[in-house]
């Protein structure tokens, strides 16, 4: 009958042998799990967080390229700030580039790519590889390459698209500057969330699909009631990543150069002149501050949301 | 070929759950044994235990004489069936039943020997460069316990091995495993939530609930006297009757009717005590006309069992079950007399055998 | 049934304009490098075209032997295959050591890490750092050095990558690893038998990642790197763009297809044999 053992002695050092004892799936426990991080982690302290923070003590300084504050910068604690939070030309910067992020990532690349997923969700064979290549090359092609080819195509004179459109002579650049950077960049950054729609999509269990078709569920009513509570997690993960992409992207500076008179210049191509070819460094890296806490704030907001709606 | 030993195993997960509570348990070198128990009472968790997956919160896990409480996975000298395989998707059949030896630092040549070996022994030759993604279910759960095999471990650890098989596979796959284990003599333990599976293959067994281990014994003594109610009511694949009884002198009280003391409890009974009394449906003499000692009541339910018939009986405002031989079921709703065998019948005080 | 015919010709008509969109700047890359004198317009190079009828212009290689002739133009190729495979390969395992430790062990304070390098990332690998970058390059002495560029590209895609391959590691299934681990293999041995097979597509995937960012990157090398026989092709592409003020449209097409033809070969060679999808997609 039953084979009991005589109770157990209490076993010293027990806690000690636990701890030792690593229970993660592959036993790497902390030492080795710290190990296995370490050089990432020493070549992105050196080369990522280091100048970051670099970057916010210099916003605290008159740090130029030229002059007498290029060798010995003064401290002026946050005035640059406050130049920056008065100065006009920063908050059209800011609202440009909220329409860039708007326009291009959210809706643009985040409305396409999912369109595209969506269509072509439960294709097989040369038409899904051929529209998904060409998507993906506009994503993997060096942008100094793909900026030239959009110069040439809204070209003024002989642009494919104003022969096309029959409206020769018409200035897509100057006249509108920032659509044409908007629809670029879709272009340009449709790919990234076209792969994780259809990855996502492809989780979502057939059986729940057809259980809504069976319902009398429409295709719009699937997308909301189905497929939307399905990858809702992966919304919001890929709008947190293309956001904070499209926010500091600097491509849009190849195409319009920030003109004309300034009225597609975002942020990122904002610092970029006040840093490079003004050479005021201590300004630049102040709104490079300013840039990080606005992330910072969108990044709250997206993980907020992803916490929320789980 | 080594005995585990397990005192006072205890396992609590960071969340707080106590998976297993101070376990006692022994299974002898060379021992087929069941581990038993509904989904969630820790049977996964006892195993991953001794396997090394899961470091003890507290007691010991002894395997052929060594403490190995503390010891990482690889060097314990088990072997786990996983209840999923995990097969390497990525390696043919031969490279997964040779892993074990390529850990070793096995050659290359004499590794895939002896994988040709096992695979052989199991019926797996023909597929041996097969990826498992192109197997079926049983001929995977071949390849999983061929690489455990090819381990020549102390002993063997099987998660439910049989459960991802369809009905018919799996009793093919219970007698193939028992004569393999008799075969190699390997101390087995063996988890199941299936208590058929346990009964038909198990030299001993254990019944878990929550934690616990509930009763230890050998297929025939956890099924013919289940030390409470719990293991009463989880074995057997049609439940045992269990009846609110009270004690009248040297009978019970049972719904109405008086049956005898059971044999194993006489004069261990205080008049007037109020009981559980229990008998299996099959160990009932069922007949049509009144019997003395009987459960009298009408037939509610018929149910085909294939070669016998489960009869429900409504004995008042309870219902009794019996288990009647083929060509003698009653109709529905025909009076019908189910006689307990006194031998057999059990009485349980406070949930505990009498 | 008009339903059904209804909504076949709206998503042919829908997939139409996608297409459209997506392949009509690429037509100028495909149709200049060959023609004579190209302009901005897309001319088809046919051979005696160009005179006089629209759409058409003489087909040509003399673009390609002057692209040949110039002397930075293929070295730059090779700077840039160089700095692109130096970087994707340090930066894949990198990442995935990273990200499996990161998968399977819970460190404290992880996910928080993670985010808060992904936003530096954003940020620094864009304009805001590079004066950091450049005095930090000086000091460490990493001026005109490709290893240093090559370090300090992998310093700022390691994070998205990390958190890319992390996604990948947590859908795969642990018992795989357990069972390794059962049968004695360490944590190494699972790592490079287990883990690295069964997550090759998503280091395949991190891989095209990585090489088309710095085959693309204008702004580091042109900063750290002056030696123009180290300088890669995307700053080499910028000396052709303002050659005496005006774009040499020949030059320009030209090694602008030559330098797009590496990434597409890779991502084709690499999704033909892997599959180039972000796996379980990210998650959660
Ligand atoms: N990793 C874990 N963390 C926390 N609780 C767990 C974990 N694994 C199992 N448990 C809990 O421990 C109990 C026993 O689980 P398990 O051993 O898997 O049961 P069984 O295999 O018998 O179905 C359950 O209540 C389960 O929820
Ligand atoms: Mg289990």
């Amino acid at each position: 009958m039953a084979q009991a053992t005589s109770p157990p002695d209490a076993a010293p050092g027990e806690d000690a042998r636990a701890r030792r004892h690593s229970t993660d799936a592959a036993g790497l426990g902390r030492v080795r799990a710290a190990l296995f991080t370490a050089p990432a982690l020493a070549l992105i302290a050196v080369f990522l967080v280091f100048p970051a923070l670099w970057v916010l003590y210099l916003g605290l300084t008159t740090y130029r390229l030229t002059g007498a504050d290029a060798a010995e910068p003064q401290f002026v604690g946050l005035d640059n700030f406050v130049e920056a939070l008065w100065d006009p030309a920063f908050w059209d910067s800011t609202w440009l580039t909220v329409e860039f992020v708007l326009g291009s990532a959210v809706v643009g690349q985040v409305g396409l790519g999912f369109t595209i997923a969506w269509l072509l969700r439960d294709r097989r064979g040369p038409l899904k590889r051929l529209v998904e290549g060409l998507v993906i090359l506009a994503w993997i092609l060096p942008s100094a390459v793909v900026s030239f080819l959009w110069v040439a195509l809204l070209d003024r004179d002989s642009g494919t698209l104003n022969a096309l459109l029959g409206i020769p002579g018409f200035p897509w650049l100057l006249d509108h500057p920032m659509l044409s950077i908007v629809v670029f960049n879709t272009w340009r950054g449709t790919a990234f969330s076209m792969m994780l729609y259809g990855a996502a999509l492809g989780n979502v269990p057939p059986s729940h699909l057809e259980s809504a078709r069976l319902a009398g569920a429409t295709g719009w009513q699937q997308l909301r009631d189905v497929v939307f509570p399905h990858i809702k997690g992966h919304v919001l993960t890929n709008l947190l990543l293309i956001s904070l992409w499209t926010f500091n992207d600097f491509t849009p500076f190849m195409l319009t150069a920030g003109g004309p008179d300034g009225r597609s210049e975002v942020l990122a191509v904002h610092v970029y002149k006040v840093a490079v070819q003004s050479g005021e460094l201590g300004y630049g890296a102040a709104l490079s501050t300013i840039i990080l806490l606005i992330n910072l704030v969108v990044a709250v907001f997206y993980l907020r949301l992803l916490r929320s709606k789980r | 070929m080594a005995a585990i030993e397990l005192r006072g195993l205890t396992k609590v997960y960071p969340g707080g759950v106590t998976a297993l509570d101070a376990l006692d348990l022994v299974v002898p070198d060379g021992e087929f044994f069941a581990l038993l128990g509904p989904s969630g009472c820790g049977k996964t968790t006892l195993l991953r235990t001794i396997a090394g997956l899961e470091a003890a919160t507290g007691g010991a896990v002894v395997i052929g004489g060594r403490d190995v409480t503390g010891v990482q996975p690889g060097e314990r000298d088990v072997a786990m069936v996983f209840q999923d395989y995990a097969l390497f998707p990525h390696m043919d059949v031969a490279d997964n039943i040779a892993y074990p030896l390529r850990i070793k630092k096995v050659p290359k040549g004499a590794r895939r020997g002896k994988a040709a070996e096992v695979g052989a022994r199991l019926g797996l030759d023909g597929l041996m460069d097969r990826r498992p993604g192109q197997l079926s279910g049983g001929q995977q759960q071949r390849v999983a316990l061929a690489r455990v095999m090819a381990t020549q471990a102390q002993a063997f650890l099987f998660d439910e091995p049989l459960s991802n098989l369809d009905a018919r596979l799996r009793l093919e796959a219970r007698t193939f495993l028992k004569k393999l284990q008799r075969e190699l003599g390997v101390t087995t333990v063996f988890v199941t939530h299936d208590q058929a599976e346990a009964l038909a293959m198990a030299d001993r067994m254990a019944v878990m609930e929550a934690g616990h281990i509930r009763q230890i014994g050998t297929p025939a003594e956890v099924f013919q006297r289940p030390a409470n109610t719990f293991v009463a009511a989880f074995i057997g694949s049609t439940p045992m009757n269990l009846l609110d009884a009270t004690v009248r002198g040297d009978t019970l009280e049972v719904a109405g009717c008086k049956v005898p003391v059971p044999a194993s409890a006489e004069g261990r009974l205080q008049d007037g005590e109020r009981l559980v009394y229990g008998v299996r449906p099959e160990y009932m003499a069922y007949s049509d006309g009144p019997a003395d000692a009987a459960l009298a009541g009408k037939v509610a339910i018929v149910e085909n069992l294939g070669a016998s018939y489960l009869v429900t009986l409504d004995v008042g405002d309870v219902a009794v079950q019996a288990v009647v031989p083929e060509g003698r079921e009653p109709a529905v709703g025909s009076d019908g007399h189910a006689v307990p065998r006194r031998d057999r019948a059990l009485v349980y005080r406070d949930g505990e055998l009498v | 049934m008009i339903r059904f015919v209804l909504g076949r010709i709206g998503f042919y008509a829908l997939v139409a304009v996608v297409l459209a969109f997506f392949t009509l700047p690429l037509l100028w890359l495909v149709t200049a490098p060959f023609t004579a004198d190209p302009t901005y317009e897309v001319r088809v190079p046919l051979p005696g075209g160009g005179r006089g009828d629209g759409g058409t212009a003489a087909f040509t290689w003399d673009n390609f032997r002057a692209v040949l002739e110039h002397p930075y133009a293929l070295p730059s190729l090779y700077n840039s295959v160089l700095l692109s495979a130096g970087t994707a390969a340090l930066v894949v395992l990198l990442a995935a050591l990273a990200a499996y430790a990161l998968s399977r062990v819970r460190l404290p304070g992880r996910d928080a890490l993670l985010y808060v390098l992904l936003l530096l990332s954003s940020i620094i690998t864009g304009t805001a750092a590079i004066v950091p970058l450049f005095q930090l390059a000086v000091e460490l002495d990493l001026i005109d050095s490709r290893l240093g560029l090559v370090l300090i590209l992998t310093g700022g895609l390691l994070p998205a990558a990390i958190f890319m391959l992390k996604d990948f590691m947590d859908s795969t299934p642990k018992s795989y690893e357990e069972s390794a681990r059962v049968f004695g293999a360490s944590p190494l041995q699972i790592v490079r038998h287990v883990v690295v097979p069964l997550v090759r597509p998503g280091l395949a995937t991190i891989a095209v990642w990585a090489v088309a960012n710095v085959w693309g990157n204008f702004l580091m090398p042109y900063l750290l790197l002056s030696d123009v026989e180290k300088q890669p092709a995307a700053v080499i592409t910028y000396t052709l763009y303002t050659e005496g003020g005006q774009a040499n449209l020949r030059l320009l097409s030209t090694f602008g297809l030559l330098y797009s033809v590496p990434v597409v070969l890779m991502y084709l060679f690499v999704s033909k044999k892997y599959g180039f999808r972000f796996h379980g997609g990210i998650k959660r």
